[in-house]
């Protein structure tokens, strides 16, 4: 690649990129603070070393690695039913005739404008008649399928080719077989816009887990994250650690499959 | 069956078959359907109608509820708790939706370009957005911190006086709209790039042609082009923070006294704290009457500006 000349932009550029960073960058440093260096006024803005007390306090003493766990499982839960769930329904709604699916079919993406406040009482009272207020089946049961996952899948499928789906047909397969080795392979890119929004859904939800969940075993990360800054507000080396902690998971996904992210965020934006 | 991919020599008795199998599968789609089905509108219409029962009664979460008919929507609209949530609203939503829009097709002209770094820019830029917003409310708790934060550290440095911050009334809902920035402009910013590479050369090339300057070909190209982008944007982001809770809570918990109470933050308030869930019910509601509005009229533009 041709290197390119030097743009009068960087000027601009780099200063506005540090301003976005900056906070991150401070998030990250202040976690390996130690609490004295913290305490002092005005507080150090550079640490003298690296100091991993938070990240020791927050690890042994604290919940957060059962809060971890918590938020990785409903997480987990979610994104493997939003792609079978999703896809399923999507499918059927794409390719197969059935009486009422135009209907039905309105009437779910009608619900994608129901906001969240409307629903959330009944939602919890319905948790409650089923006995799963306080586990993490209360948070698990919502998110199993959105109205989103179902519409985007559709409109992939809609937007694919019949012939290699009629060739299987015609060959005596069933509609499942075709959508899990014929379709699926070819649909990597609604499969990973879903897994990547179920999981940046779910992961970094807080209204929910606070209104479903009582006990601090069964607190999700976000929530216990909150909390736990309530009631260490003075450890603040130790409140970042477990913030580190909350964030990471969602910075290495997007660092990773950053274009994956970035498509489904903006093709979310272009189409919806 | 004699039927190869990628050929047409199919069995006759193979396709009357298939069509056969094609009119009989109602069972079949049912089946792919109904988990689907029977949690998305088990969990949206079933509540939506509840919900509107509810707010016609008197409601504590626990006892049976007592008809009350109106009684809600009209002390909700005489509650002057209310009327200070909408007017924090409204003042954030005014602030965050210009800004963040505004903001992102600038930082997106400037990162519409090729040159070195382009790519870290554009992640440093895009990064906050998918830091949750308790994460975001603790850490800037601490860097707002009035004793132990960064940023009076850096006040006091520069020979400035130090600041209050989130316990000052005067300041909190501006720091929130502030945080929203910083996270939330990202998103603007990716959506107006994918935006920009919809942009017609033939046309900005043209409009060269005929003399146009950068400002002229912005004017006149690209910004008409990016219309139905920017309305469903200004949609997009006036309807979060229409709803902008999580924040709030985290940071400042409605206060300090009450200046930072916005509308979802009163309806969560009065549903599970003070456990009058038919009064939350109905502020609800009008939450959403307002956001359905909001959105059939920007929609409506939206599809005007499309054609």
């Amino acid at each position: 690649m041709k290197r390119l000349p030097f743009s009068p932009w960087h000027l601009v550029l780099a200063p506005l990129g540090l301003l976005f960073a900056l906070p991150l960058v401070w998030l990250l440093v202040s976690s390996v603070m130690s609490n004295a260096e913290i305490n002092r006024f005005p507080p150090a803005l550079i640490p003298s070393g690296l100091k991993l007390d938070g990240y020791r306090f927050v690890l042994g003493n604290a919940l957060f690695p059962r809060w971890f766990l918590n938020s990785f499982i409903v997480s987990a839960v979610a994104v493997t039913a939003n792609l079978v769930l999703g896809s399923l329904g999507g499918y059927a709604f794409a390719r197969m005739r059935f009486a009422g699916s135009k209907v039905l079919l309105g009437l779910m993406l009608a619900t994608m404008v129901i906001p969240f406040q409307l629903t959330m009482i009944p939602t919890f009272l319905v948790m409650k008649q089923l006995g799963l207020i306080d586990t993490l089946g209360a948070l698990i049961i919502p998110s199993l399928v959105t109205p989103f996952s179902v519409f985007l899948f559709r409109q992939f499928f809609v937007s694919l080719p019949r012939e290699l789906e009629e060739a299987a047909w015609l060959d005596g397969c069933g509609r499942l077989r075709i959508l899990v080795s014929v379709v699926l392979p070819l649909a990597k890119p609604a499969l990973s816009t879903v897994a990547v929004l179920t999981f940046l859904s779910t992961w970094n939800d807080l209204t929910w887990p606070l209104i479903a969940i009582n006990h601090d075993t069964n607190y999700t990360l976000q929530l216990g994250l909150t909390t736990f800054q309530g009631q260490h507000h003075t450890q603040w080396a130790a409140v970042m650690a477990g913030n580190v902690i909350t964030v990471l998971p969602v910075l290495l996904g997007f660092l990773l499959a950053q274009k994956a992210f970035i498509r489904s965020l903006a093709s979310s934006g272009l189409k919806g | 069956m004699a039927s190869v991919v990628g050929t047409f020599t199919v069995d006759p008795r193979a396709r009357r078959a298939a069509k056969r199998r094609t009119r009989n599968e109602g069972a079949t789609a049912w089946a792919f359907v109904s988990p689907s089905v029977l949690i998305i509108l088990g969990l949206s219409v079933v509540p939506v109608l509840w919900s509107l029962l509810l707010s016609f009664q008197s409601n504590d979460l626990v006892s049976p509820s007592e008809w009350v008919g109106l009684a809600n929507y009209k002390a909700l609209a005489a509650d002057p708790a209310f009327g200070a949530a909408v007017e924090h609203t409204l003042i954030y939503t005014a602030l965050y939706v210009p800004l963040s829009v505004v903001g992102g097709l600038a930082i997106a002209l400037m990162l519409d370009r090729r040159i070195r770094f382009i790519g870290l820019y554009r992640t440093l830029v895009f990064v906050p957005f998918v830091v949750s917003a308790a994460a975001q409310g603790v850490l800037f708790s601490f860097v707002l911190d009035p004793e132990f934060g960064a940023a009076n550290s850096l006040l006091h440095k520069l020979g400035l006086p130090a600041q209050g911050f989130f316990s000052d009334p005067g300041q909190a809902l501006y720091l929130l709209v502030g945080i929203s920035l910083w996270s939330g402009t990202g998103f603007c910013v990716i959506v107006y790039l994918a935006g920009l590479q919809g942009v017609p050369a033939e046309l900005v090339e043209a409009a060269r042609i005929d003399g146009a300057g950068r400002i002229g070909v912005l004017r006149h190209v690209v910004l008409p082009t990016l219309a139905p982008v920017t309305i469903f944007l200004v949609l997009f982001q006036t309807i979060i923070a229409l709803q902008v809770f999580d924040l709030v809570f985290v940071t400042t918990k409605g206060g300090p006294l009450g200046s930072t109470t916005v509308i979802v933050y009163f309806i969560w308030e009065k549903a599970f704290k003070t456990f009058t869930a038919g009064y939350s019910a109905a502020a609800a509601y009008a939450l959403a009457v307002a956001l359905l509005v909001i959105g059939l009229t920007l929609q409506f533009y939206r599809r005007r500006a499309a054609r």
